[in-house]
C-alpha cells in the first residue's frame, strides 16, 4: 500500500506523517500524531467536534484530507493553553460549567477563540450564528454562549 | 477495490492530463464539504482524487471585462471578505454565504456547489440570476458556457472526462441593478433548500426594470433559468401586478418532486412566494444605486 509522505505545521512544530489517500485530517491528528483533544462526532462536517484552525481558517479536519495539509499549518485545541495556564475561554467554560460530556467542547472552544480573534465584542446572536456549526447534546447552548461572552468581555478588559 | 489515489498538480494542464488518464472513476477535490462525505458513505468509490487546490487559476479572485472571475475553488469565506464582489454581487454573496457553518464556509467553493450538482445548490440559482458563466478546461481546450448548461440532472453535469470548471465569471454590472437570492428551510440556520430562488435585475433611469433574470432551485432536477418570471417584471416598476405575474410564472414553470423536506404541491406555491421577495430584495438593492 502506497503511502503519502506530508510536512506540515501543528502548533508550532513541524511535523511529518505518512498517511493514505483517504484517511482524514481528523485520523491523521487523532492515531498518527496522538493529538486526541479534536474528536470525531457525525465524521460529516455536521457537528464541529472536530474542529481546527488550517491557515488560518476555522474548519472540519474531518473534511479535509491529510494528504491535503502538505505545508499548510494547522492549530488545533492542543494549543489553546499555554502550559498549565489555560485561555480565558477554557477558563469560563469552568466557571459556567459551559460542559458536561465534554466531547463537543474541543470544538466550541477552537471554534469560539476564531470568533474571538476575528471580533472580539461579538453580540449574542452574533456568537449563536458563528457557533451554528457546533452541536452540543447534552449542555444545552445558554451556558457555552454565556462562557463565551463573559471570556471575550474579560479579554478585552485584558 | 481500486487503491485510491490522491494527486495535487499545480497547473490546469496537469490537472486535466490525470483525469484524462483515469482508469476508473476519477474526482475533483475542491472543498471536499461534499466529496469526503461521499466517500466516507461509500456513495462513490473513485480511484483518482485530483486536488485542485494548488492551482493558482482556481484559487484566486481577479478583476477583468468589467466583472469578477472567481476561481472555482474559491472558498465561501474568502468570496464574503471580498468587498468589491459583495458590493456588485451582494445575492450572489448572500447565496453561498447560506451553505452550511463557518467551517463548512471555510472549504466550500461555488465551483464544488455548481458540480456536485444537487437541484438545491443554493449558489447556483444566484449565478444563474447573475448570468454568470462558467470557465470550462479539457483535453479538447478550453470553453466557456451559461451556469446553467453546467447541471443536467442530481449529480450529474455536461462536463466531458477530463473537464473541469477553472472559474466562474460574473459580467459587469450595469448602473441601478441589484441581486438577491432567498431560500426557504424549516430552519434558521444549516439547511438544505426546500426551494430557493435567485433574481437579477437592472432599473432605467426612470425606475423601470429593463432585464431581469430569475432562477429557481430545489425544485426541479436543475436549477431552472424562468424567463416567463423575468418578463413579467420587464417594463414595469416592480409592482404588485408584475410581482404577482412574477410569482405565478415561477409557480408554473416549478416542477419539484415530493420528498422529506417538502411536498411537490407546497414547493411550488412556495416557489412564487421566494422569486416574489427575492425580486423585492433585488429591486430595493437596484434603487440605491
Amino acid at each position: 500500500m502506497v503511502k503519502l509522505h506530508v510536512t506540515a505545521s501543528v502548533n508550532g512544530d513541524g511535523v511529518e506523517f505518512l498517511c493514505e489517500p483517504e484517511e482524514t485530517l481528523l485520523d491523521v491528528l487523532r492515531d498518527g500524531l496522538h493529538l486526541t483533544g479534536s474528536k470525531e462526532g457525525c465524521a460529516s462536517g455536521d457537528c464541529g467536534a472536530c474542529s481546527v484552525m488550517l491557515d488560518g481558517r476555522l474548519v472540519c479536519s474531518c473534511l479535509v484530507l491529510g494528504a491535503e495539509v502538505q505545508g499548510r499549518t494547522i492549530e488545533t485545541i492542543e494549543a489553546m493553553a499555554t502550559g498549565d495556564e489555560l485561555h480565558p475561554l477554557q477558563q469560563k467554560f469552568l466557571e459556567h460549567a459551559a460542559l458536561q460530556c465534554g466531547i463537543c467542547t474541543p470544538g466550541f472552544l477552537v471554534a469560539a477563540k476564531a470568533l474571538l480573534e476575528r471580533n472580539p465584542d461579538p453580540s449574542e446572536t452574533e456568537t449563536r450564528f458563528w457557533l451554528a456549526g457546533n452541536l452540543c447534546r447534552c449542555t444545552g447552548y445558554d451556558k457555552i454562549i454565556r462562557a463565551v461572552l463573559d471570556a471575550a468581555a474579560e479579554m478585552r478588559a485584558g | 477495490m481500486e487503491q485510491l489515489r490522491y494527486e495535487a498538480p499545480s497547473t490546469v494542464d496537469e490537472a486535466i492530463a490525470f483525469l484524462a488518464a483515469a482508469g476508473g472513476e476519477a474526482r475533483i477535490l475542491a472543498g471536499g464539504t461534499d466529496l469526503l462525505v461521499q466517500l466516507r458513505a461509500e456513495r462513490i468509490e473513485p480511484g483518482l482524487i485530483v486536488d485542485v487546490k494548488r492551482i493558482p487559476e482556481l484559487t484566486e479572485i481577479s478583476k477583468g471585462d468589467g466583472g469578477f472571475r472567481i476561481g472555482a475553488a474559491v472558498t465561501g469565506a474568502e468570496l464574503g471578505e471580498h468587498a468589491d464582489v459583495k458590493r456588485a454581487w451582494p445575492g450572489v454573496v448572500e447565496a453561498v454565504e447560506l451553505i452550511g457553518s463557518v467551517q463548512i464556509q471555510g472549504r466550500a467553493s461555488m465551483g464544488g456547489n455548481l458540480c456536485n450538482a444537487s437541484p438545491a445548490a443554493d449558489s447556483v440559482p444566484a449565478l444563474i440570476a447573475a448570468a454568470a458563466t462558467a470557465a470550462i478546461a479539457g483535453p479538447g481546450g478550453r470553453r466557456e458556457v451559461p451556469v446553467e448548461e453546467v447541471g443536467t440532472g442530481p449529480g450529474q453535469t455536461s462536463l466531458a472526462k477530463g473537464e473541469i470548471v477553472t472559474s466562474l465569471f460574473l459580467p459587469a454590472r450595469a448602473a441601478h441593478s441589484g441581486d438577491a437570492y432567498l431560500r426557504f428551510i424549516p430552519r434558521t440556520e444549516m439547511d438544505i433548500a426546500v426551494v430557493g430562488a435567485g433574481v437579477s435585475l437592472t432599473l432605467d433611469d426612470a425606475g423601470t426594470c429593463s432585464a431581469a433574470r430569475v432562477a429557481l432551485g430545489a425544485v426541479a432536477e436543475r436549477a431552472l433559468l424562468v424567463a416567463e418570471a423575468a418578463e413579467a417584471l420587464v417594463g414595469s416598476k416592480g409592482d404588485d401586478a408584475a410581482l404577482d405575474n412574477l410569482a405565478a410564472a415561477a409557480s408554473a414553470a416549478a416542477r419539484p418532486i415530493d420528498d422529506m423536506r417538502g411536498t411537490k404541491v407546497y414547493r411550488i406555491k412556495v416557489a412564487g412566494v421566494m422569486a416574489r421577495r427575492a425580486a423585492q430584495s433585488a429591486l430595493e438593492r437596484a434603487r440605491q444605486n
